[in-house]
């Protein structure tokens, strides 16, 4: 397979066209695995009782709300390093779907943290950085929409996440470097794991579920945005 | 169960709402593109 051939916008939309239902399907089958794992599999927790099942978004969530703005970056990075037209369209496909990761992660560890911690909100490193992530995202898209050209409206925006991407680590290590309330890190490469295998697995189900949802979401997007920009 | 329903359910309600109003969005301009 020439993946070259790929990179043209032209050549990407059938392609994009052809993946995205596998993608949905793959989302479907592996939430409603997840969901039937997280609920009726995995047992509740002798602490938190069951709201502690909140863990099967929240973590996923915020999983994707990082991996998605290095992509995102990786996306703008190649733009701006070889003028490529799908790689700006491909990082702007990308961050409504992060946004809305970070978004749903700051809830769900909001309406988990007043049970479990007695508080909705805590200005603690992991909180305060998860929340600049959203307004970067949130910036990203203001700052592509304000500027009428879409070349330049990619490379404003790529060098936004580029400069941007310096808070995926503050974010990961901030329960490490700071004194949080937030717990530590749920799942390690280099530890064995500290929760039940079924509650493992069910949280890997659903991230599983998020990528493959949001895979799916950004090509449908990267197609209406290259048939926009053809308009 | 009940003493946090309102937090589980309001997580995982609000959540699918998102992602369903983003698959719908999606979608109109999906249709809009195409027309």
């Amino acid at each position: 397979m020439n993946w070259f051939w790929y990179a043209s916008p032209q050549t990407f939309d059938p392609l994009a066209g052809r993946m995205a239902p596998w993608f949905a399907a793959a989302a479907a089958a592996l939430c409603a695995a997840g969901l039937y794992v997280g609920f009726f599999v995995a047992p509740t927790d002798a602490q938190q009782g069951e709201v502690y099942r909140i863990i099967f978004i929240h973590v996923p969530a915020a999983w994707l709300s990082m991996f998605i703005y290095v992509v995102m970056s990786c996306w703008a990075a190649l733009g701006l390093a070889f003028n490529t037209r799908l790689s700006g369209m491909m990082a702007s496909a990308l961050a409504p779907t992060g946004a809305l990761f970070t978004a749903i992660a700051l809830w769900t560890g909001s309406l988990w943290g007043r049970p479990t911690w007695g508080t909705y909100w805590v200005w603690d490193a992991r909180l305060t950085s998860e929340l600049f992530l959203l307004f970067l995202y949130l910036g990203f898209i203001a700052l592509q929409a304000a500027i009428d050209e879409p070349r330049r409206a990619d490379r404003a925006g790529a060098l936004l996440a580029i400069v941007g991407v310096v808070n995926i680590p503050i974010i990961h290590y901030s329960v490490v470097w700071w004194n949080t309330l937030h717990q530590g890190a749920s799942v390690s490469m280099t530890r064995a794991p500290t929760m039940a295998a079924q509650m493992l697995a069910g949280m890997l189900l659903m991230a599983l579920a998020f990528w493959m949802y949001s895979i799916a979401v950004t090509l449908v997007r990267v197609r209406c945005i290259i048939r926009e920009r053809q308009g | 169960m009940s003493d946090h329903a309102f937090y589980l359910w309001g997580a995982y309600g609000v959540t699918f709402l998102l992602l369903l109003l983003e698959i719908v969005f999606l979608l109109k301009r999906k249709r809009e593109t195409k027309a």
